[in-house]
């Protein structure tokens, strides 16, 4: 157990080094951060002095030493936009992100798993055709159509929720659906074929033999082992939901790390772009190395792995 | 104790697994039922358990066990019986374990749910049951996962789970196929233990005419999802009636009695998928004595006071024969 946890953390570290790396060179491949930063209207003298300024003018591997010294201290910089330290910037909008992606995955967790083993337990009927075809549905349809739709039928018709903003709970229900919407199609594919594969099993056959409950067969024998490829699927969507929440957070205007990037994309505003990226990056190394663990806890098999 | 008469298994309508298979198992008697792969050995079993998939349909004249009705006990008052009073062990014991939980948890979940029993109680009882198996240092063992474990320990652990609630009968289906020679032996004395000591009544699978000669009191020959004869393990062996079982018999080498060199039997073709409403003898077109009256109606036809064969031949056909 001890040597498999070892390996994980050594395995997150270096994507942890690699994604840094990246980060660092996506924004310097954009094109010339200085007169970006300058704007169309700034003469070659303006230049000059954002570049010194800035500290662009330095060789690429000393900005980029630079960068790794301050990152893992959390020294992100000063956002050329907002005037602000980029990790309190962060800090402020993390909760709110972090919040909608949770909110989002127990919705998803709380209709994909039980329509999952429903469909299963009922492999080859109705109710299994209809489940999987409207998890087609669902995964064909766009995000931001659907946040579209939530908005207008429940915010101006029905006016059930509010429409935009950050602040109450209610802001975060319709951004929170059209986030599960988009996982569950994944989670409850996963919990389906899981459950098949295990209710076919050997070790099911003996459950029954030894004339347990319907329930302890489903709960107990059939979903610990269907839940292992759940689980890593989980960690991976709630890892899409906090960075692809950029596109329902702009919908709703909500204001987290997703609606931030966007801001600073469109000004240009690389330190905090940067930092976005790695710390977007840092919580789904954290989830996969989370996911693994919880596997390790659910399939004794992998702990001697 | 268990007395099936007139079993009929069909999958979907197009396949007759079993055909009107009967057979019985009292109170300390083991009896295998055996044949070739294919001929609804294993679909018989399960049968009984009612364990068959979906899509089965199972019917029969009789199914009963211990004066209870199976073919009219509810899905759940089943599953009050199986694993309690009839318990099940399986030919693979590399997969009929789960690989999450424990042995100990597993083991001890069928005294909990039949019975009740509190954890700390059907551990201890967990515990003994494995020392009785054979397994030494039980207390480890429970703390162990599947995957841990060898083939013959599983199988022994799925063994001493079958017996945890004193079962009356155990169904075992081919419990020695996947395991070695030695480990194989160690499983069939097992079970002849079990058998003298707890009076289990024992309804053995296998194909193998070797495990059967070392602990059958009865053996059953199934072919093509019919019994074709049933008669005492020393009866059988010494004068074999239906042409099926002869072929078998021919097809097994017999120390000092088979000459080297000499080629062993065997049986042409193989066994025929049965569709439904299939009459006459299955065996007829494999068979050397088939005549046109095998297409009709077989009659059984009694050889002994427990001993019957199902065949349109005469039942002192094979006397005249050596006669001849």
């Amino acid at each position: 157990m001890t040597l498999f946890l070892l390996r994980r953390l050594a395995v997150a570290l270096l994507v942890a080094m690699t994604v840094l790396t990246l980060s660092f060179m996506l924004t310097r491949l954009s094109g010339d951060l200085a007169i970006s930063i300058a704007g169309p209207n700034a003469t070659q003298q303006d230049v000059e002095l954002i570049r010194r300024a800035y500290g662009l003018d330095r060789p690429l591997i000393v900005q980029y030493l630079d960068w790794i010294g301050r990152a893992v201290v959390g020294d992100f910089g000063t956002s050329y936009f907002f005037r602000e330290r980029v990790a309190g910037l962060i800090g402020q909008r993390l909760p709110v992100t972090i919040t909608l992606g949770l909110v989002g995955l127990a919705m998803a967790l709380a209709v994909a798993i039980p329509l999952g083993i429903a469909a299963a337990v009922r492999e080859g009927t109705w109710m299994d055709r209809t489940v999987m075809l409207v998890a087609l549905v669902g995964q064909a349809m766009p995000s931001f159509w659907l946040g579209l739709l939530l908005m207008v039928v429940l915010g101006l018709q029905l006016q059930l929720l509010p429409i935009s903003g950050t602040g109450s709970w209610e802001h975060y229900v319709m951004p929170g659906i059209v986030l599960a919407f988009s996982a569950i199609p994944a989670l409850m594919r996963l919990t389906r074929s899981g459950m098949v594969e295990a209710l076919s099993s050997d070790y099911i056959r003996t459950a029954r033999a030894k004339g347990l409950t319907r329930f302890s067969i489903l709960a107990k024998h059939a979903l610990r082992n269907a839940a292992i490829p759940v689980v890593s699927i989980a960690a991976v969507q709630l890892g899409f939901m906090l960075g692809g929440s950029i596109v329902i957070e702009t919908v709703f205007a909500l204001h987290g790390v997703g609606f931030l990037a966007w801001e600073s994309i469109s000004k240009n505003d690389f330190p905090v772009v940067q930092a976005v990226v790695l710390v977007l990056a840092l919580i789904y190394i954290a989830l996969t190395l989370l996911a693994d663990l919880l596997n390790a806890v659910l399939d004794p098999r992998l702990r001697a792995a | 104790m268990l007395d099936v008469r007139g079993l009929r298994v069909e999958f979907g309508g197009r396949t007759a697994a079993v055909r009107g298979a009967s057979l019985r198992v009292s109170k300390g008697e083991t009896h295998c039922l055996v044949g070739e792969s294919g001929c609804g050995k294993s679909v018989t079993a399960l049968a009984v358990m009612n364990l068959l998939a979906r899509g089965a349909k199972r019917d029969a004249e009789v199914l009963s066990f211990a004066g209870q009705d199976l073919l009219r006990l509810s899905d759940s008052r089943m599953s009050r019986l199986r694993g309690d009073r009839m318990a099940m062990i399986f030919q693979e014991p590399m997969t009929s374990l789960n690989p999450a939980y424990t042995v100990g948890s597993q083991m001890t979940e069928v005294l909990r749910r039949h019975r009740g029993t509190p954890r700390a109680q059907a551990v201890d009882r967990a515990a003994e049951l494995l020392g009785l198996v054979g397994i030494t240092a039980p207390g480890m063992r429970l703390g162990q996962y599947p995957h841990q474990l060898s083939g013959g320990l599983r199988q022994r652990v799925m063994i001493a789970m079958a017996l945890m609630c004193d079962p009356e009968l155990l169904v075992a289906d081919e419990p020695t196929t996947a395991l070695d020679v030695t480990v194989q032996a160690q499983i069939l004395r097992l079970l002849a233990t079990l058998r003298r000591d707890l009076g289990l009544g024992i309804l053995l699978i296998t194909h193998d005419l070797g495990v059967v000669a070392r602990v059958a009191d009865r053996v059953s020959v199934m072919y093509a999802g019919e019994v074709v004869e049933s008669a005492p393990t020393a009866e059988l062996f010494a004068a074999p009636r239906h042409p099926y079982t002869r072929g078998l018999l021919r097809c097994v080498p017999v120390p000092g009695k088979t000459r080297r060199g000499e080629p062993l039997g065997s049986i042409p073709g193989v066994v025929p998928r049965i569709p439904p409403g299939f009459r006459g003898c299955a065996f007829r077109d494999r068979c050397e004595h088939a005549a046109p009256n095998c297409a009709g109606a077989v009659p059984r036809r009694p050889a002994g006071p427990e001993h019957e064969f199902l065949c349109t031949l005469p039942a002192d056909w094979t006397l005249r024969e050596a006669a001849a």
